[in-house]
């Protein structure tokens, strides 16, 4: 049945997002707290999250434009990043943000470019990995 | 999501109403603050999950106006530390200060510093995020705790209807009955019907009541709500909705928080115009030291103090022994300790008026009490107006005397004399205030004397610029331990949440020491003299029982002597504390004497005041006291 089949293709992928490292033990919280009167509390929670962080995103950009980088305030923003992305079980994001905020700490701007740079990436990736996980749960 | 909306949203489940459920933990009014929407849904969720009914909000301020505007309406709160709109610690205080419900505190940050910041803020508990459901769980047991922990300390009173009342629709139900009942928190039970709770304590015996630390949060609360100019006893008892807590109660509990607050205001002020009162040295070493020693003690012994205000008061009591009271201090010195100046001078005159018209000082500065960041914030507001008060009333004290003046200035402790004497005062016959002036101490010690002495705190209203003077000694001096309340300082001043301080023993024993001017409502209510534990024993009286024989006399205290009064007066004081409880003065003279024997027990002592009252005049006439006069006071 189709049905079968997209329960254990889901199944699947939500393994493999495990294996990957890319998520923790927080998305099972979630999703424990979905049921029949919330259905698709993980997704809502996945949707409100990838909003609320893109304006993170974006305000960490400006900041890392200034000419003279103000790293409590960037460390200030990159907290609040951790928290949301923790609060969906985004392990490697989460840990991407601990290295941009030792960065910070150190006063090294370079590294926190470039850590915020790949941070970036493993945030869109594991956005669109969600976003077809999603997919196919509706399924 | 809902969370968008400025009050927040609540979800339904099971309503606990007042009393605990039977399906407790179910039904527990939660609120939730964080600005992170993400964490706040999820929150919610969780909450839910555990059958708890939520209220969301994404700001702070949100949060404490739907605190405010419903009381009662929950049970714990949890917020996040990082907010953009106002600190979760500060949120932290207002909460215990205003509502003195338990507060969790929730942080992706797990660094030591932070948590423990949250714990000397007062937090009940400090969750690390991600928050997992199993840690909400169990949130229901801070509240439980608090209760039992602020019913405690009701009970401790020895009250017997304190049992009774506990048999009764226990809060914690079938929950926790082995271990609640009997100490079900006498305080919440404004939460379920007091009325009737209310009804069953005037027949019974009123027990002592201790004034914990809630307890004297909800009465801060009651009282920054009616306005300090407001506060009456009997609103405050409505608002505060204790069960088993009279008008008396609550009366010299304010009776004391005035005379704190004074007490603060008069410190800051000191601290930066030593100089010019003649609070002089005495007066600061006297203020200073014995409040700081004193005051230290006793808010400790009431309740833990908290390090920062303990440490204010130490340093504002050290600080000060050196500087010269006088000068009023400014407000922002609200770190001065309760300027036991300020008692003394308060009365009368101008700083009466200061008081009441200066906004909220922050009393807080001295008050060690287990002030928690919160109190002290509010507390520090209170000192703040009273400082104010100080301020003015100083000013027209100077004219009378050069030791008027220097009490005016040191207003701290005039605020409280004045505070309260705006009233009571007035009725202090300007001659009594003029003689005594010479005392620096006359500050703590108008404060003191004056408590039993209802037409002195009225003379020093008149009398603006001797009451500082207004050797309190006609009552309590030091007794009247200034401790702290802000007497009647002004309406700006917020309610202090020190709640050791006012430790009402049931006696009140004004603990003056020093100077603070007992409040005005010691005067009406006079029981207030209650043997604080702010003992202030140094304040402003610096009677040094032994050596008084005429020290009263013309200066009364003698900075040495004040140094050495506080601490024998203090004993005295202990000991002897008026024990005005309820007792209204209604004859002051007899009241003051009455408590002058009580407290110095001592022959001596009170002949020495004798003495100090020829000088007095119409003092004596009206007043009677025997102990100390106005001359007394000077510092």
């Amino acid at each position: 049945m189709d049905t079968n089949h997209s329960r254990r293709q889901l199944a699947a992928m939500k393994q493999s997002l495990f294996d990957q490292g890319l998520l923790d033990e927080q998305f099972i919280q979630l999703e424990e707290l979905q049921d029949d009167a919330n259905p698709n509390f993980v997704e809502e929670i996945v949707t409100l999250h990838y909003r609320d962080s893109s304006r993170l995103i974006s305000s960490i950009e400006q900041a890392l434009k200034e000419r003279n980088l103000d790293f409590n305030k960037l460390d200030t923003l990159m907290h609040q990043f951790k928290g949301s992305s923790s609060s969906i079980g985004a392990k490697k994001v989460k840990a991407e943000c601990n290295l941009f905020r030792e960065y910070c700490r150190a006063g090294n701007a370079e590294g926190c470019m470039r850590s915020f740079q790949q941070l970036k990436k493993e945030h869109a990736a594991l956005r669109k990995k969600l976003e077809a996980y999603f997919q196919v749960s509706r399924v | 999501m809902n969370l968008s909306n400025g009050k927040g949203s609540t979800s339904s489940s099971v309503k606990t109403g007042d009393t605990i459920s039977d399906q407790f933990p179910a039904g527990l009014r939660v609120l939730v603050v964080d600005d992170d929407p993400t964490c706040l849904m999820i929150l919610e969720r969780m909450l839910r999950a555990c059958l708890y009914e939520v209220t969301k909000c994404k700001r702070a301020e949100v949060a404490l106006s739907l605190l405010r505007e419903n009381k009662n309406g929950f049970d714990i709160v949890l917020s996040d530390v990082h907010m953009p709109d106002m600190d979760g610690f500060k949120l932290l205080e207002l909460i215990g200060l205003e509502m003195d419900l338990p507060v969790i505190m929730m942080s992706a940050d797990d660094g030591k510093s932070v948590v423990m910041k949250g714990v000397t803020h007062g937090a009940c508990d400090y969750l690390i995020k991600p928050v997992r459901i199993e840690a909400l769980k169990n949130i229901w047991q801070h509240v439980i705790r608090k209760r039992k922990n602020g019913a405690k300390d009701v009970e401790q009173s020895g009250s017997v209807e304190e049992g009774d009342r506990l048999q009764k629709g226990s809060e914690d139900g079938d929950y926790s009955s082995s271990v609640n009942e009997g100490k079900s928190s006498k305080k919440r039970r404004d939460e379920e019907d007091e009325g009737e709770e209310r009804d069953d304590s005037s027949t019974l015996k009123k027990p002592r009541v201790v004034w914990s630390v809630e307890l004297h949060q909800q009465f801060m609360a009651a009282v920054n709500q009616l306005g300090i100019e407001k506060a009456v006893p009997k609103r405050i008892l409505e608002l505060m909705n204790v069960p088993g807590l009279t008008r008396e109660n609550v009366a010299s509990h304010l009776q004391k928080y005035r005379l704190y607050l004074r007490r603060l205001s008069g410190v800051s002020h000191q601290q930066s115009s030593l100089n010019n009162s003649f609070m002089s040295s005495q007066e600061a070493s006297f203020g200073a030291t014995s409040i700081s020693g004193i005051d230290l003690q006793a808010f400790s012994a009431a309740s833990q103090l908290q390090s920062q205000s303990l440490a204010k008061l130490q340093a504002a009591g050290l600080g000060r022994s050196t500087a010269k009271p006088g000068v009023p201090m400014p407000l922002s010195d609200q770190k001065n300790l309760f300027s036991f100046e300020s008692p003394r001078l308060r009365f009368g005159e101008g700083q009466m008026q200061h008081l009441s018209n200066n906004k909220p000082m922050n009393l807080l500065h001295g008050i060690p009490t287990n002030m928690e960041p919160k109190q002290l914030v509010n507390l520090h507001q209170s000192s703040q107006s009273l400082g104010n008060l100080n301020m003015r009333l100083n000013a027209p004290a100077a004219q009378n005397n050069p030791l008027l003046m220097q009490m005016a200035q040191s207003q701290p402790r005039g605020q409280m004399l004045s505070e309260n004497a705006g009233s009571h005062l007035s009725r202090f016959p300007s001659s009594l205030v003029q003689p005594t002036v010479t005392n620096g101490i006359s500050n703590g010690v108008l404060g003191n004397g004056i408590v039993g002495n209802r037409n002195i705190t009225s003379a020093y209203n008149s009398v603006p610029q001797n009451s500082s003077l207004l050797s309190f000694p006609m009552s309590q001096s030091n007794e009247m331990s200034v401790n702290s309340f802000p007497l009647r300082s002004s309406p700006g001043i917020t309610s202090m949440p020190t709640k050791g301080m006012f430790h009402e023993d049931g006696t009140s024993d004004i603990k003056g020491a020093g100077g603070f001017v007992p409040n005005y409502d010691m005067f009406n209510e006079f029981n207030h003299q209650k043997s604080n534990d702010w003992d202030l024993t140094n304040t402003g009286m610096t009677y040094d029982a032994s050596q008084h024989a005429n020290p009263l006399q013309g200066e009364g205290m003698h900075q040495g002597n004040l140094q050495n009064v506080g601490q024998p007066l203090n004993n005295l004081l202990v000991d002897n504390s008026l024990r005005v409880k309820d007792e209204r003065i209604p004859d002051q003279s007899t009241q003051i004497n009455n408590m002058m024997s009580e407290q110095y027990g001592q022959e001596d002592l009170i002949s020495a005041f004798l003495k100090q009252q020829e000088g007095i005049g119409p003092v004596e006439d009206e007043f009677d006291f025997d102990g100390y006069s106005l001359d007394n006071i000077s510092t």
